[in-house]
């Protein structure tokens, strides 16, 4: 039993009566309120005082831990965290913004975007230390911030520069020695930027824990059958991790060559996200080695199956995060806008219509961020998250797009022309209900 | 470092909060609905309770007593007295918010005098019961719009006008009642008194028959040349028309957030038995898979669960700046706006979810879905909320965005 049951108990039992003694009519006609109110008041701090005590005697012997300070409801960053959003704010309103709208006419980032945006380091931050890169922690927090703070810049090019990331994390995260110390220098030093996630796969009501995708087990390793949509940098990426399912065992990731036969690329331009040069992955009877399996072996078993469920709660949480930054910069723009703009003599915004549908922005925005905090935050003290990761991507997924439309209904005609981001923001922001899988904090 | 969850000093509160909910105010959540204005004197029980167990461990009380605004700044984070208490309350309105409205030494007025009042006040007003007199007759949502009067005669003010809606109104020691000190000097002048009860001149002359949260009192209380002493005036008598409302506003950046967390307890009350009784006819809520691959009362569940969360953690967030010492104003509106509509949807929905069951008054459902409206009614209404947070956003004054 723990302490808070025994407390339950404790006190439980105690007000039940008490509630008894307040009821009682024999208490009033005697007119022995007042002495049972003290009667209520003595046995309430004895109460108190012996749940404190067992709570006290408790805790430490259940853990067995030594006892730390607890932990506290804390919505401040770390100066590591604050140093990096601002470098990456900067990154997004100085290099990704103005850049936006010709990537998305041309369907992929801009030349050297990958490379400028590996220089910031964020991937080197995002290695452990022992594994060479210069994390002396890896964080999803800090992998959450920085996806909000690219898309704030643009969702497109943010989703470009995250599937290189998201690839690293996995490895960071799930993968065995070997195949960190293969892939990872690599990447931290920025050689390589070649890399991605394929999770989603091309038909509706798509669940990452249901794939068509196939794994079978030979003797040589595995062949790979399916298809994967969506998947950024599809073109250029050398390496893909795609999850797939194995019979009997359950869905998993491996890792799979560009150049292995029977890999074909096509391009998958969509409503929105174009600048992430978006492909449609085959893998028609590919062939990989037993080292392909993400985490080796041992992924065969339970390890590897509380890795994929990991795996879905963290795209969750990237996701949402990139819908936090994109309903941000509509926040932003939508306000100079209609404080600026005039009409029947004033500012729009002075009309409630206006004026209510922007504290609405301001509240869910508020909101959903609120809800992706939560599901990082206990990944990095290793609680669950898969209720919280869940409830986050469905709230994401209905008030992103809500602010998307709104953004351009303030905007009116101008919203729907090409001079102002709004519209590519509302195409970007649809995809927040669609994707599940593809990124990883 | 991002960590949202409660806490767990703040366990044995919530804790004792809640068993005060299940096994004090469940039992009679029905009977009080039923008798509107009868005293329900459980409560005097319950109010020697809450001060044994304030006085046994806990360091804070449930209710808005604990509440005060931390000035001083330590470089440590806080989870203080405004967390504890929307925790409390939360807790304690997954029991009954009515009942929760009429604890004793609880009331709206308390929070008034802790954040307002002055440390000789805040020492002559302790272990009063105060309630809170804001609308009138011709002014609600336009609170600077007020009528009530209050002229300084020699060492006493002479309050004059009519109070409506004032929860606790009859039951509480004194009310904390809004008056203006001259008209033409607009929201500056306005500054809140205590009246105690008994005070010649101040008078209850009704109690209003309501739809919900019947267990509390509603009283229309008129002042007539009532005399209250001068150092009644909470905080400073200076006409400031640059700090303007400043003052009397103040209250509701650490009252906003605990109606929140009063529509959080009320939501989840409903959510929690909606489930189980959904869970007998095979519904079960699993937080996987795609959300249009469920059936529509499970999808329904998990959308709201979701909203409601955001309410949770928006009013966790409006506390925690409070607690340590962030300008909030902005964040309690956040908070009370989408817990409030959200606790009053789901209130609706769940009775909906349940059909004849939730409509009927053997299911406390019907009695929430009526009990949660006043949320977003009190402590300024949706609309309002929705003024404030744009016209922090805008940047707008109050004659611009209006």
């Amino acid at each position: 039993m723990d302490n808070e049951k025994i407390i339950n108990e404790v006190m439980g039992g105690g007000l039940r009566a008490l509630n008894r003694i307040a009821e009682s009519p024999f208490v009033e006609r005697l007119g022995l309120e007042e002495r049972a109110q003290r009667l209520v008041y003595e046995s309430a701090k004895r109460m108190a005082e012996t749940a404190a005590k067992a709570a006290k005697r408790l805790s430490p012997k259940r853990s067995g831990k030594p006892t730390r300070p607890s932990r506290k409801f804390d919505l401040s960053l770390s100066e590591e965290q604050q140093l990096m959003r601002d470098t990456l704010r900067r990154f997004a309103d100085e290099v990704m913004q103005p850049a936006a709208r010709e990537a998305d006419d041309e369907g992929a980032p801009p030349e050297g975007f990958l490379e400028t945006f590996g220089e910031l380091g964020a991937i080197a931050m995002s290695v452990p230390e022992a594994l060479g890169g210069a994390a002396e922690q890896v964080s999803a927090v800090s992998q959450m911030l920085i996806a909000e703070d690219l898309a704030r810049g643009d969702m497109g090019l943010a989703y470009a520069a995250l599937a290189p990331l998201s690839f690293v994390n996995a490895v960071v995260a799930w993968g065995d020695a070997q195949q960190q110390a293969n892939l990872l220098p690599k990447f931290v030093g920025g050689e390589e930027t070649g890399a991605t996630v394929a999770v989603l796969e091309p038909q509706p009501l798509f669940d990452p824990a249901a794939l068509r995708t196939t794994a079978k087990k030979g003797s040589g390793g595995y062949l790979l059958n399916g298809e994967k949509s969506m998947v950024a940098l599809a073109q250029s990426a050398k390496w893909f991790l795609v999850a797939a399912e194995l019979p009997r065992v359950g869905p998993r990731l491996f890792i799979v060559e560009r150049d292995a036969e029977g890999v074909s690329v096509t391009g998958e331009p969509a409503m929105g996200l174009r600048s992430a040069a978006l492909g449609r992955l085959e893998l028609d009877r590919v062939r990989v080695s037993h080292q392909a399996l993400l985490g080796g072996e041992v992924a065969l078993k339970n390890q590897g199956k509380n890795a994929y469920r990991d795996s879905i709660d963290r795209a969750r949480v990237a996701w949402g995060a990139m819908a936090v930054g994109a309903s941000q910069a509509v926040l932003d723009y939508v306000i100079p806008y209609c404080n600026d703009r005039v009409a029947f003599g004033e500012p729009i915004s002075h009309r409630q219509a206006v004026a209510f549908m922007i504290a609405d922005m301001g509240i869910e925005l508020e909101s959903m961020r609120m809800l992706v905090y939560r599901a990082a935050g206990r990944i990095d003290v290793g609680m669950k998250c898969q209720r919280e990761a869940y409830l986050a991507r469905t709230l994401c997924a209905e008030k992103a797009m809500e602010i998307g439309t709104n953004g351009v209904q303030l905007l009116g005609g101008a919203g729907f022309i090409k001079d102002h981001p709004i519209e590519l923001w509302y195409r970007h922001l649809r995809a927040v209900g669609v994707m599940d899988g593809n990124l990883f904090v | 470092m991002i960590y949202l969850e409660v806490p767990k000093s703040l366990k044995p509160i919530v804790n004792q909060a809640h068993q005060v909910a299940k096994h004090v105010f469940r039992p009679i959540s029905r009977k009080y609905d039923r008798a509107e204005h009868a005293y329900p004197k459980e409560l005097d029980m319950l109010a020697a309770l809450m001060d044994g167990l304030s006085a046994g461990g806990a360091q804070q009380g449930a209710g808005v007593d604990g509440l005060r605004r931390d000035e001083e700044r330590k470089d440590a984070v806080r989870n203080g007295a405004n967390m504890s208490t929307c925790l409390g309350l939360t807790e304690l309105c997954w029991g009954d918010i009515g009942l929760a409205l009429s604890i004793p030494r609880q009331g709206l007025g308390n929070a008034a005098i802790t954040a307002v009042a002055d440390g000789e006040q805040k020492e002559r007003f302790d272990g009063v019961w105060a309630a809170m007199a804001i609308t009138e007759p011709g002014a609600g949502s336009d609170s600077a719009n007020i009528r009530t009067t209050a002229r300084l005669d020699g060492d006493e003010w002479v309050l004059n006008g009519e109070k409506i809606y004032v929860t606790a109104g009859s039951r509480a020691d004194s009310v904390v009642v809004w008056a203006t000190l001259d008209r033409n000097l607009g929201r500056a002048a306005i500054k809140s008194f205590v009246v105690p009860h008994g005070t010649p001149g101040m008078e209850v002359v009704r109690l209003d028959k309501k739809m919900g949260i019947r267990a509390s009192d509603t009283a229309s209380i008129t002042l007539t040349d009532c005399r209250i002493p001068k150092g009644n005036l909470l905080g400073n008598a200076d006409i400031d028309t640059k700090k303007g409302f400043g003052g009397v506003m103040q209250t509701f950046d650490n009252t906003r957030p605990i109606v929140a967390g009063m529509a959080v307890g009320v939501a989840r009350a409903a959510l929690e038995h909606t489930r189980k009784l959904l869970a007998k006819e095979g519904v079960e809520v699993r937080y996987r898979g795609s959300l249009f691959s469920k059936s529509a009362a499970e999808a329904e569940l998990i959308r709201m669960e979701a909203d409601w969360e955001a309410g949770r953690l928006l009013m966790l967030k409006a506390a925690w700046m409070a607690d340590n010492g962030i300008p909030n104003s902005m964040e309690a509106s956040m908070s009370k706006a989408k817990a409030a509509r959200v606790a009053n949807r789901i209130t609706l929905r769940c009775v909906e979810l349940c059909g004849g069951i939730g409509y009927s008054e053997d299911e406390l459902l019907e009695k929430w879905a009526r009990d949660s409206k006043i949320l977003d009614i009190f402590e300024g209404t949706q609309q309002i909320q929705l003024l404030i947070i744009a016209r922090r956003l805008l940047g707008k004054r109050s004659s611009e965005l209006r």
